[in-house]
Order: structure tokens, then sequence, then C-alpha cells
């Protein structure tokens, strides 16, 4: 299988990509990197530039289409893969898009659902237990992949952590890709809701499958002054004691396998 | 209605530092949604009811000339005058003109955003005309002038406090409580009152028409839409194109869907069926009613990608669960429409390029998708308008020109590479050890209201995995 490691991961949190490749190893698979990836095209598609994501979503089939699995570890690259690069291309390409699709998912779903970790193989991190650990649904995950219970259930099983609910956890976060940089404003508001939601669920850590929705929370609560820390569930279910949060200084164990 | 969709960024600014009306539009950002839910979920199988009722009007749609016929035919075989407006004017000429021939003095009006759309109530006024609203929602705004911030509940940002300030402040009535929210129903309930008796023309909307027996449907929860086509000796619907359906069992089908969306309610407190003028023998009922049929650009709407729009049904969900929507609050959109389908619709009823803001208005996490008891997939339809804005030029040059920096970045991997990872030690560099920046010269509209997390390390993931890679090859 190959491992799409998403641009947002490959530049602020190499660590994500790391645990990923660690876990799906330890679920048995080979996987691959292909070196020429970039980036899903989703901040042109979304901005409305379909030539663009076009050019970049015959890239990324032509690159993946050889292996049996695409895995990504966030819900909206895959999403973009499964759900919008068949919807943007057309004839041949659109059945090549639709193929791709069938074989990509999103890391948690993938580790649950097609090729499960084997049991009892991790025990849950010690340093965990006294955590209050809150689990953030991204849009993308939860609506055009059914992203809800594979998450949860890894946190669980694999790092002894019983995720808290946020009030509103089906309510976006207010990242929303370049949404963010031309709303400011109404984005930070909306971040910020989401903050006082987390923090309203008595969880001192967020935890989340997409990096962008991390990120941007974790860059308004630097603004506000909110202590919380902020993780992608692979680097959880991983091994949790990989550096410092997301937007905490940089990561010790960065770069080890 | 004057618009000012052309200043959303600004309009929203403005909403947001509101503390009290923000506060109050959360509080209904949670509760409506959780409404729609157990009206939802109390149903049964609604995905398949929205499924069936989808498929009823894309027929209605694809025959959409046969059902006209028919609705017309039978309709003015049932005493009505059907009347074709092409624009907003065209209705309200329409509409003056048949006051005038009654000499009326006094015109009522139940809630329709068909005739918010058309500025009705300006021009009736400017003729002389005077008009009520009658749909408390709206007779409130019409007080406080005032215009809705929802096309459910129009006045839902309003608070109480200032309602009942409002009312003292209008109403001479001399010294009186007007405690609770009881009162100031009641007090509107009693002038309005009047208001029907002394009318010569009432003016209300519909959800749906008919075609087989030329009736009109119309939900309220107030009864005040009844009011209005009962009382006054005249009766004028204003409506659309699309509210046509085929058959009485398709409107209903639509009303189950439209009140539990809206409101969470299994069914809106008063549904009535007008067929037309009182008959002979009959004891009450208008002597004479219109129907007006507006089409401003749904004809085109209807042969464009956009479609699909004319299947909403004006519930509301969307607005409801729209995290924009609940941030921004209605006003910030700047014309009748607001939230996911005003900022699909705005755009199509009025200009593009006069609300260019609005579909950028959206994050895409697709909650308005999932509600739509219509199916609409608005987000898709708000991407299609980014992606027009984009040929259209009519974002920003500089995010025209980044986009195309970006697209090209992205299919030539190798310079990709060595940018990311110039900007990942410049980011470290930059952020010398704290977790993140306060400021970027480049992302300027990030830093306006967040920090910048700095890269865990100087190096991409590609780069160390390759240095990995590299090193035990190497031995
Ligand atoms: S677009 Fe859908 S959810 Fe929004 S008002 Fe129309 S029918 Fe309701």
């Amino acid at each position: 299988m190959a491992l799409f490691v998403t641009c947002l991961a490959d530049v602020f949190r190499p660590s994500v990509a790391f645990a990923s490749l660690a876990l799906l190893k330890a679920a048995g698979c080979r996987v691959s990197v292909p070196r020429a990836q970039t980036c899903c095209g989703q901040p042109g598609y979304n901005s409305g530039d379909y030539r663009g994501a076009g050019d970049v979503a015959r890239r990324v089939i032509a690159m993946f289409e050889s292996a049996d699995y695409v895995v990504a570890p966030s819900g909206s690259c895959a999403g973009m893969i499964v759900k919008h690069y068949p919807r943007l291309l057309e004839g041949e390409w659109k059945e090549r898009a639709q193929a791709l699709a069938s074989r990509t998912f999103e890391i948690t779903a993938f580790l649950t659902d097609v090729m499960p970790l084997p049991a009892g193989d991790r025990t849950p991190d010690t340093a965990l237990t006294n955590r209050k650990v809150a689990y953030h649904d991204s849009c993308a995950g939860l609506r055009e992949l059914n992203i809800r219970e594979q998450p949860r259930a890894l946190l669980r099983e694999r790092a002894g952590v019983q995720a808290l609910e946020l009030e509103k956890r089906d309510v976006c976060c207010g990242f929303g890709g370049t949404f963010c940089a031309k709303m400011p404003e109404i984005s930070a508001t909306m971040a910020s809701e989401k903050l006082r939601d987390t923090i309203d669920s008595g969880a001192d850590m967020l935890v989340g499958g997409d990096l962008g929705c991390l990120l941007s929370l974790a860059g308004r609560a630097s603004r506000e002054g909110i202590d919380l820390e902020f993780r992608h569930v692979v680097e959880l279910i991983h091994d949790h004691r990989s550096g410092q949060g997301i937007g905490a200084g940089p990561a010790n164990g960065a770069g080890r396998q | 209605m004057k618009q000012t969709s052309a200043t959303f960024l600004q309009n929203a600014h403005d909403a947001m530092l509101q503390p009290e009306r923000s506060m109050n539009r959360q509080r209904l950002g949670t509760l409506m949604p959780q409404l729609r839910d157990s009206g939802v979920a109390s149903f049964g199988d609604f995905d398949a009811l929205r499924a069936h009722v989808s498929e009823v009007r894309t027929h209605t749609l694809d025959h959409l000339d046969h059902y006209l016929d028919s609705y017309v035919k039978q309709a003015t075989q049932n005493g009505n005058e059907v009347h074709f407006a092409r624009d907003g004017d065209e209705l309200n000429r329409l509409v003056s003109d048949i006051c005038q021939r009654h000499e009326a003095r006094q015109v009522v009006k139940g809630k329709s955003m068909v005739t918010e759309e058309t500025a009705l109530n300006d021009h009736l006024i400017a003729e002389g005309y005077q008009v009520t609203e009658t749909d408390l929602g709206e007779y409130i705004l019409q007080e406080a002038g005032e215009t809705p911030s929802h096309i459910v509940g129009p006045a839902l940002h309003k608070p109480e406090a200032e309602i009942r300030e409002l009312f003292l402040d209008r109403h001479d009535l001399g010294d009186r409580e007007l405690g609770d929210a009881a009162a100031l129903v009641a007090e509107a309930r009693g002038l309005l009152r009047q208001r029907f008796l002394d009318a010569d023309v009432g003016i209300i909307g519909a959800n749906a028409l008919i075609a087989d027996s030329g009736y009109s449907v119309l939900v309220t929860n107030e009864g005040n839409g009844d009011l209005c086509a009962n009382l006054p000796p005249v009766l004028i619907v204003c409506t659309t194109l699309e509210r046509l359906l085929p058959r009485f069992a398709d409107a209903t089908d639509l009303l189950r869907l439209l009140a539990r969306s809206a409101t969470g309610q299994p069914i809106s407190c008063y549904s009535t069926l007008y067929s037309g003028p009182r008959r002979d023998g009959e004891e009450d009922g208008p002597l004479e009613t219109h129907i007006i049929l507006l089409d401003n650009r749904r004809t085109d709407i209807l042969a464009s990608d956009y479609r699909d729009m004319l299947h909403c049904v004006r519930c509301g969900a969307c607005l409801n669960h729209c995290p924009v929507y609940v941030a921004a609050g209605g006003h910030a959109y700047g014309w009748v429409y607001p939230g996911p389908m005003g900022s699909i619709l705005t755009p199509l009823l009025t200009s593009l390029d006069e609300s260019h803001d609005l579909p950028n208005a959206c994050t895409a996490c697709g909650r308005c998708e999932e509600v739509c008891p219509a199916n609409i997939a608005l987000p898709d339809l708000l991407r299609d308008l980014r992606h027009e804005e984009l040929l259209a030029q009519l974002s920003p040059r500089r995010w025209r020109m980044g986009m195309r920096a970006h697209a090209w970045l992205l299919t030539t991997p190798g310079l990709y590479r060595r940018l990311t990872a110039l900007a990942v030690r410049s980011l470290t560099w930059l952020a010398r050890g704290r977790g993140s920046l306060a400021r970027l010269p480049f992302a300027k509209g990030w830093s306006a209201a967040r920090d910048f997390p700095a890269p865990e390390s100087a190096n991409t993931f590609m780069h160390q995995y390759n240095s990995l890679r590299k090193s035990r090859h190497g031995r």
C-alpha cells in the first residue's frame, strides 16, 4: 500500500507521517511512500480552480493507482480523493478516479475496517491515563467518509483513552482551508467556540484526525492564551511521547521511527 | 430592499461586535439543530421521504410547462385570476394595480419571502397604501425598520428586551407592564386584529401550488395567513413557479419535510388550502382572488447548472446548521436570503459581482447538505460559484495568481520539495524554539486572528524520510 503523507504532515508535523508508517507496518502492510507526491489539491479546488485541481488530481491518480490501498492521515485529503476527484474529472480519468477512490482510506478507518491492528501488541501508554482527552471530528472525515467510531475505538483499545465528547461535536471548527485566510474574523469566532466547547468538556488535550483543524485551533488557542494540548490521533495510537503538542515547540522525537 | 452583500465582511464584523446578539445566535445555533434532529428522528425513514419528494420535484421541473398549464387552467376555473410577473417591478405593479382598482387603502400581509425579494412594501407605501405585516416577527421588524435575519424566524435576532422597548415606544397604549413574551404577543395580537378587520386587500405567499386542483397551500404557525386570506375582500397570492407540485399528496409529503426541518414540528400549526374566491352561498372568504407567479430569473436558473436550487423549500435548516451563519448573523449577507441557500440564491437572483464574498462564506463542512430536506448539494453549488468567480476574475488578483502558482507548484515536485524545505527551515528559524509565531508577513489573513504554529522540526518529513532510507541503504 502507499502512504499519502499530506502536505501539512510533510511540513508541519513529520511525526504524524512517521507514526502512520509505523502503524501501517504494525498492521502488516508493506508501505511505500511515493517520492514525487505533493498535495491533494484541495486549496485550489475549494477556491474554484477546477483546472489546476484537475491537473493535480490526474498526477495523484497516476502516481498512486498501482497501490492496492492508499492511506492518508487526514479525513479531508482522503475525502478529496474519494469524493471529489471523481466529481472533478471526466471520461477515462473519471473511471480511474473512481477506481482509486474505492481503494483510498483515512488511516483510522483503514486500521479499523480494512487492516485491523493485531490485538494486544501494545500496552496502553500510562502517561495518558490521567489526561482528559477530547476528540474533534473533522467535517470531511465525519460527513464525507463517515468516520466517527473508528478513531475513538483505536484510542480506547490502543491508547487506553476514553475520549470525551464535545457538546457540538458535529460543528465545524472554522478552519475550512483557504476560508480561514479569506475570512479570518469569522473563522476565529468559530475556532473560539470550538475551544470553549473543548474546555467545557473538561479536556486538557484535543485530538483529531486532520492537521488543518488542529493547526488552526492551536494557533487560535495560542493567540487567546488558552492552555490546551493538540495532537493528531495517530500520535496517541502509536506513541504519545514523541515530542510536544502541535504549536507548542520543537518536537524532540521528530525524525525517529 | 437595499442590497449590502458587497460589504459582507464588514457587516459580519459589525454583527460579531454585538455580544448579546452573538450569544443569542450561538444559543439558537444549538437549539434549532436539536429541534430539527428530534423532529426528524420521530418520523422514521426521513431519508426515504426526502428522496421521494426530490424525485417528484425533479419530475415536476422537467415537465414544468405541463404542470403549469394544468395549474393555470384549474386555478382559473376555480375563479382565480392568474398573472405572470417577469421581475419584481412587474409583480409590484400588478399588486398596486389591483389595489387601485379596488380603491384600497389598507393592506395586510402574511410572511412572504417573494415580496421581500421584490421590495413590495416599499413600493406600496410609496404609492400611499398603509401596509401591515401580520406575522409577529415581520410585524416587529416593520415597526423597528429592520429587515429579516432568517427566512423562517425573521426577528430571531431581536432579544425580548428590545421588542418590549419597541412596543412601549411605538404603541400608544399608555402605562402598562408587558412583563413577559406572552404579554408582548397579546399586545401585538390585539393591534393586528383590528388591522385584519379594516384591511381592503390581503397578500400571502404559498408553500406549494397543486397542479391538478389549482389550489395553493400555505403553512403558518400563527394563523395570520388565514386571516389575511379570508377577512379582506380581495386576496393576492404572490409566489413563484417552482412551488408547483402535481398532486395534493405530493404537497403533504413536502409539508412533512418542511415542518420537521424548520422547527422540528411534525406539522405546522395551520396548513391551509386556498381554492379561490367565495362561492355562491358561502358565508366567508374573499370576493376576488389573484395569483401572481413571479419569475425573477427562475427560468434562467432552471436552464442552468444551479437548477437544484429550485428544489429549496425555504425551511431555514441550512441557516440553523451553518456555523458561518451562526457566527456572522443573517444581516451580514446583505439581502433577502442568508446562510448557505442565500449565498447561492443571492448571486443568482441579483448578481455575482455584487455578492462575490457570499459563495466564499463556507468552510465546506457539509452540515447544510446533510440536513437539507430538498437534498441540495449546497457546498458543491457554492464551490461552483467560486469557480465562476474565478473565470469572471471577481476574486482578488493576488488570490488568483497565488492559486495558479500553487497548482503549478504542486505538479512540479522537485521545486515543491526545495521550496517546502526552505519554508520549514525559515519558519523554524523565525520561531526560535517557540511553539508558534504571532506574525507572518506572507500570511496576513491567518495571523490576523491566530498565531502560526511552527513546524515541529527544521526538516520536512520527505527530507527526513529520504535521509533515513539513504543511511539504511548505505549500511
Ligand atoms: S437549501 Fe435546503 S436546508 Fe436550506 S432552506 Fe432550502 S430546503 Fe431548507
